[in-house]
């Protein structure tokens, strides 16, 4: 394996990690925020569902995506009726299932987020006239700060470590679908020891920096409860 | 002008069951034991309770009628929690802004200015939340409330958080919004402390039902109503400043009945106060008593009378329109001949100035 290669994988595992954290965000926040405010009877099946990535063995769901998007599959075939390519083997397959795998990992800490907030400041806030959606910006996301910031960390860090559902969907092509995690297990195979001591390190050093930062930050932005 | 709603709203411990018209202008209490319904009642006013059936209007505008239901966010109304719920993420400044700046100029009621300078913040305005006591914060909390323009006040025990010293740092800036501003103030409170002090009008909450409801004096010389306070059992009066004695440093209070003299004080000739006399201290004489010490005497005719335990009395007396309470002895009262319509005398032996 030539040594761009690593450069390559580098480049396509931030892509994946930026890619995926900012979509979750996006849709994270207002899941997050529907799960931590809603009194619906059979919320628990939800929250079970995004949960799941947590438990399961990232080879399952890699497999029942790789059924869904492949050529032939439900999704494939839908993809291609709307005009657009199969994903599976791509770098859109990735940003799908790295989505899903690190979905709980930035829903958690914002529903805990929001739930904290609780009730009482988005009254006062509606007593002083600031509209639902005017509140949640106002208000709401100013005081869920922490779990953004978790969130964020959390689920960029959770993409860089992907290994088994990268395996399964992307396939390991080098300059597009391979990540660090697989360039990694190929270097070992090839007994090239040296190589995956450079990406292991830097990985290793990479996320403990990441997780330090949320923690000292968090620390100075504890909010606080009127 | 008034305020009218009626609500049913179901909770697990009680169901608040109202309907009332109240007075839009000045102070009304909404009082009685925790766990009554009045902060139901203040939230179902606001907009944060619901009750599909209920309805509110606040002088000419609906609030809540049928379909029609205005979001809290629209009503023009301020709302004073129990704690002080400031921002905690936005300094006093941006707290104050928040409602100021979401209301239409032409809506606000009170310039920051001024909310600032009746509320005395200038010095905090830059300070956290968390910087601030539990007093600064409440104060902190009813600007922001005054600055968002609102056509009512609901304050649900603003006080109640707070220490005593707290409490009496926050009365007075209570009692000038009282009469700086015409906003008409729900006051949510089961201090008769508070009571007496601020309110004009009150409502008598009970296990969720409405047990009566007027002004505060009328109330609170009720007898069935006073009997229940016993030794606290009071009358209010309200008074002007007539003048001061100065060879014997006294101020003299007027009110319909007569003329209170009390020990001097530098209030200004002329302003209004309200005084507290408690049924204990006031005795009755067939005659005008000479030979006492007692200075305030006043003549009164028997309007009511009912049984206070084995031994006393309770008697509302008419002082020329004025209610006044009087607390005596089973016995006294039979000697006295004390009966609806009796002229007597009543010598008031201690008497509180509301400040």
């Amino acid at each position: 394996m030539p040594p761009e290669a690593d450069l390559a994988a580098l480049r396509v595992t931030l892509a994946l990690a930026g890619l995926t954290t900012l979509i979750l965000l996006s849709l994270g926040t207002p899941l997050a925020w529907w799960l931590a405010r809603s009194r619906w009877r059979f919320k628990f099946l939800l929250e079970a569902l995004v949960a799941l990535p947590l438990v399961l063995p990232p080879t399952v769901l890699g497999f029942y995506l790789l059924i869904l998007l492949a050529p032939g599959g439900p999704l494939g075939r839908l993809l291609e009726a709307l005009g657009g390519a199969p994903l599976a083997f791509t770098f859109g397959g990735l940003v799908v299932g790295s989505v899903l795998y690190s979905l709980p990992f930035v829903v958690q800490p914002l529903q805990d987020a929001f739930a904290a907030v609780g009730e009482r400041p988005l009254e006062v806030a509606a007593t002083l006239g600031a509209s639902p959606l005017d509140r949640f910006f106002s208000v709401a996301v100013p005081l869920a700060r922490p779990g953004f910031l978790t969130g964020a960390v959390l689920g960029f860090a959770h993409t860089l470590g992907e290994f088994g559902v990268v395996l399964m969907i992307g396939g390991n092509i080098p300059g597009r679908t391979q990540v660090l995690s697989i360039a990694i297990y190929d270097h070992v195979e090839a007994l090239e020891y040296g190589r995956a001591h450079v990406l292991s390190a830097g990985l290793l050093g990479f996320a403990f920096l990441l997780l330090m930062a949320v923690y000292a930050l968090n620390r100075r932005h504890r909010p606080v409860r009127p | 002008m008034s305020i009218e709603v009626r609500f049913r709203i179901a909770r697990r411990a009680f169901t608040l069951e109202v309907e009332a018209r109240l007075p839009a202008r000045g102070v009304t209490a909404l009082s009685g034991p925790s766990g009554c319904g009045k902060t139901t009642l203040l939230r179902a006013i606001a907009g944060l309770e619901r009750d599909p059936g209920g309805y509110c209007r606040v002088g000419e505008a609906v609030w809540q009628d049928g379909d029609r239901f205005v979001p809290t966010h629209r009503r023009p109304l301020g709302y004073v929690f129990q704690e002080p719920s400031l921002f905690p993420h936005l300094r006093v400044r941006e707290n104050l802004d928040y409602g100021y700046k979401r209301t239409p100029r032409g809506e606000r009621r009170v310039d920051f200015a001024e909310a600032v300078a009746l509320l005395g913040l200038e010095a905090l305005l830059e300070r956290h939340p968390q910087g601030l006591s539990g007093g600064e914060r409440q104060r902190v909390a009813i600007a922001r409330a005054l600055l968002a323009g609102p056509r009512l006040l609901l304050m649900d025990e603003p006080l109640a958080a707070l220490d005593r010293t707290s409490k009496r740092e926050i009365l007075p800036f209570l009692e000038r919004l009282h009469e700086a501003l015409a906003i008409p103030v729900l006051y949510v409170s089961h201090s008769p402390t508070e009571v007496a002090r601020l309110a004009d009008h009150l409502l008598l909450l009970e296990a969720g039902r409405i047990r009566a409801a007027g002004p505060v004096n009328a109330l609170l010389t009720r007898l069935d109503l006073a009997r229940e306070q016993g030794a606290a059992a009071e009358a209010l009066i309200e008074a002007r400043v007539g003048g001061h004695d100065t060879a014997y440093h006294l101020t003299w209070l007027d009110f319909p009945g007569g003329r209170f003299s009390i020990t001097r004080n530098d209030l200004a000739v002329g302003r209004r106060v309200r005084l507290r006399v408690l049924a204990r201290d006031v005795s009755l004489t067939l005659a005008r008593q000479t030979g006492t010490s007692i200075l305030n005497i006043f003549p009164a005719t028997v309007a009511d009378l009912t049984g206070d335990g084995p031994a006393r009395v309770l008697v509302r007396l008419d002082l020329a329109g004025s209610p006044l309470l009087a607390s005596i002895t089973r016995k006294s009262a039979a000697l006295l001949d004390i009966r609806p319509g009796r002229r007597v005398f009543a010598q008031v032996k201690a008497v509180a100035l509301v400040d």
